[in-house]
């Protein structure tokens, strides 16, 4: 069960995504264009096939009602009649049809009983079902295509044939045209089904990559087949640029946090140094100078330890501390430490929860500076009188610590930069502190496995810590 | 005050001789493992500050050695490495404070204050605490200034106890983190001179004499003057 829910939901996530995807609209176009010069070109075979059958049963008839009004023109009635006769004779199973009648249309000589109840068209053809009387009361019907010729003396003169064969025929050549088109097109969709949910396929892992990627594992790499394809080439391509980009990030940080360590030492020296100076015997004016520069010295010096901090976890040696930890104490262990900070501006932070007992495999003192760092930032951008909620959101797999400040908020085009070291939303980087707290949140965040979420509060910033929660038996 | 340095970094050992020679205090200095072991061994020490990592023999394995021959002698280790859980694995060896590198010598100097004056083991617990005027029993759970009773709460009481127990000595804010809060962690602000000030109007407003001072660049401290 808890291996199959995921593979339907990506079941159901990759053909939603195949219907949306270009390729596959493309595949569908294929698929058209297929199809339709499949219909052209039977559409070609039926008018060359079952159409020349009909043409060249229209041109027989069309001959003979030339002939047979040459007979009548040259013979008269009587010798029309016997050529009639004569050819009726010769045709005992009636696939011939002929009548001639009188202007009133009754019958004058002919295999047909009536004159047939249609009207001719301009070129004088007609089509009818033509009833002949075989015999002692038995009578059969002929599918007949036949043309209606007028003689001298008002006579009318009708010539057909039974096309009943020519209709199967006609039947049977259409059945094929019809059956193969299905076919070509059911074939052409599956084609290109399968060739869209490759390519999907492949689409689909250089997006999983990239999203991972853009979540912050900056390892990751686009897989390649080893056929030397185009998208070999493009993950190729792909993870030459990651590659790069890594470096370039990595000598960035190794810079800052060498920075750090390197003048971490020297700094604490000056600082000593500076406390030396305040023991020993100066003038007021002299010591309040001190005083000043130990104060700036401690500034800088806690900038450098966020920066290596970061760093330290980041290189995520550090799971050995991890325990079992209460997330609902730990924020009220906040809440109490943070209060009185807040009481100053009129703020109140409150701590929720869903349920009471809860449960967390977590490194307790870096959680704590998370959300410690989280409830400073809130005091921070929080208008006086304003309220700070805390909330531990606890599921079954899962528990949601969450911080809620009414201050201005995080524009949505800055959140994924706030992260950053050092990046701070006020450009004049008057405001105290050195723009490492959220980066350390982040850090935290990645040790434990946690996806740190900045949201909108409407008004203010909501940033949501979701951590995979230790199972109640370990 | 006699006070050993096991350190093999010339410069930093320079300059905690000259820093405790300023206290007052005699200092033995080590530059590797075994001599530290051997000078720790034979001299009884009031308090040892221990590099982590020293060539010869690990600081760790020295502290571990001395517990199991019954030296009880307060150990501050110092280390490069501030993980939390090579923390855990110093004080787990027998060390009672751990410090890491580099730090501000008002903070060792505290630290160090703090585990001289520590209570020795096996002395009844005391449950009683006076300075000046200022009472706190820790079995009524009460606080009374000149006879008056202070309501404190929870944590303003632990606070209270803590700077009691190392009245007269500097405390730092990082000390009061971890012993009063229980988290080892570096807040962005001064969180703590915020718990101060509050305590401080609770015991020291009504009255002349301060007790709870602030000592500039350091921490706090408890003291009848």
């Amino acid at each position: 069960m808890a291996t199959l829910a995921p593979a339907l939901r990506r079941l159901h996530l990759s053909s939603r995504f195949i219907l949306t995807s270009s390729t596959f609209r493309l595949a569908l176009l294929y698929m058209l264009l297929v199809g339709v010069s499949v219909a052209i070109l039977l559409g070609f075979i039926y008018w060359s096939t079952a159409g020349y059958m009909a043409r060249q049963t229209d041109a027989t008839i069309g001959a003979e009602i030339q002939g047979l009004a040459e007979q009548y023109r040259r013979r008269g009635l009587a010798g029309l009649s016997a050529v009639i006769a004569e050819r009726i004779a010769r045709d005992p199973e009636g696939a011939s049809i002929y009548l001639l009648a009188d202007p009133s249309g009754h019958p004058i000589i002919g295999n047909l009983d009536s004159w047939p109840p249609v009207t001719p068209d301009a070129g004088g053809w007609v089509r009818f079902r033509a009833r002949q009387a075989q015999g002692e009361g038995v009578s059969i019907e002929h599918e007949t295509r036949a043309k209606v010729f007028r003689l001298r003396g008002d006579l009318r003169l009708l010539v057909g044939r039974d096309v009943r064969e020519l209709a199967a025929i006609r039947h049977l050549i259409l059945d094929a045209i019809t059956w193969g088109l299905a076919i070509t097109v059911g074939l052409a969709l599956l084609g290109g089904w399968l060739m869209g949910a490759g390519i999907v396929r492949r689409l689909d892992v250089v997006n999983q990559v990239s999203r991972e990627i853009m979540q912050g594992d900056l390892s990751r790499r686009v897989p390649s087949t080893g056929t030397g394809d185009d998208f070999d080439q493009l993950a190729e391509n792909l993870n030459r640029m990651l590659e790069r980009i890594e470096a370039l990030m990595l000598s960035i940080r190794q810079v800052s946090d060498n920075i750090a360590h390197d003048l971490r030492t020297p700094l604490t020296r000056l600082r000593n140094r500076l406390e030396l100076l305040q023991g020993a015997e100066l003038s007021d004016e002299a010591s309040a100078e001190v005083e000043v520069a130990i104060a700036d010295a401690d500034e800088l010096l806690s900038a450098f330890n966020a920066l290596l901090r970061i760093a330290r976890i980041e290189a995520g040696s550090r799971r050995a501390a991890f325990a079992e930890v209460d997330p609902i104490t730990l924020l009220q262990d906040v809440a109490e430490l943070y209060e009185p900070l807040a009481a100053e501006s009129l703020q109140r932070i409150s701590v929720d929860s869903t349920s009471a007992l809860c449960r967390l495999h977590a490194d307790r003192d870096l959680l704590f500076q998370a959300v410690a760092n989280l409830v400073d930032n809130a005091i921070k951008h929080s208008p006086s009188g304003g309220q700070i909620q805390l909330r531990a959101d606890c599921t079954q797999t899962r528990v949601e610590l969450s911080v809620t400040d009414e201050g201005p908020g995080i524009p949505p085009e800055l959140r994924d930069k706030v992260l950053q070291r050092f990046f701070r939303i006020d450009e004049s980087r008057a405001a105290p502190g050195h723009g490492l707290g959220l980066s350390l949140v982040q850090a935290v965040a990645q040790l434990h496995g946690a996806e740190l979420h900045l949201e909108d509060a409407g008004p203010g910033l909501r940033v949501r810590f979701c951590l995979p929660r230790v199972a109640a038996s370990a | 005050m006699r006070v050993l340095v096991i350190e093999d970094d010339a410069q930093l050992s320079a300059y905690l001789a000259k820093a405790f020679g300023e206290m007052g205090a005699n200092v033995d200095l080590a530059d590797n493992g075994r001599d530290g072991l051997f000078l720790a061994a034979g001299n009884p020490y009031d308090v040892m500050v221990v590099d982590r990592m020293l060539p010869g023999l690990d600081g760790l394995a020295i502290i571990r050695t001395l517990r199991a021959s019954g030296n009880a002698t307060p150990v501050l280790i110092l280390s490069a490495l501030g993980e939390v859980d090579h923390r855990v694995e110093g004080l787990r060896a027998g060390g009672d404070d751990y410090l890491v590198k580099p730090f501000a010598f008002s903070e060792l100097h505290a630290r160090i204050e703090a585990l001289m004056r520590r209570a020795p083991p096996g002395d009844a617990p005391a449950t009683h605490f006076n300075v000046a005027d200022l009472e706190l029993d820790l079995l009524k759970r009460e606080v009374r200034r000149a006879g008056q009773p202070i309501a404190l709460q929870p944590r303003e009481f632990k606070l209270l106890e803590y700077l009691m127990r190392h009245a007269g000595q500097v405390v730092t804010r990082t000390m009061l983190l971890e012993n009063v809060w229980d988290y080892h962690f570096d807040p962005q602000t001064n969180v703590i001179d915020v718990h101060i000030s509050r305590l401080r109007a609770k015991i020291d407003k009504d009255f002349d004499q301060p007790l709870l001072q602030t000592v500039r660049g350091a921490g706090y401290m408890l003291r009848a003057d």
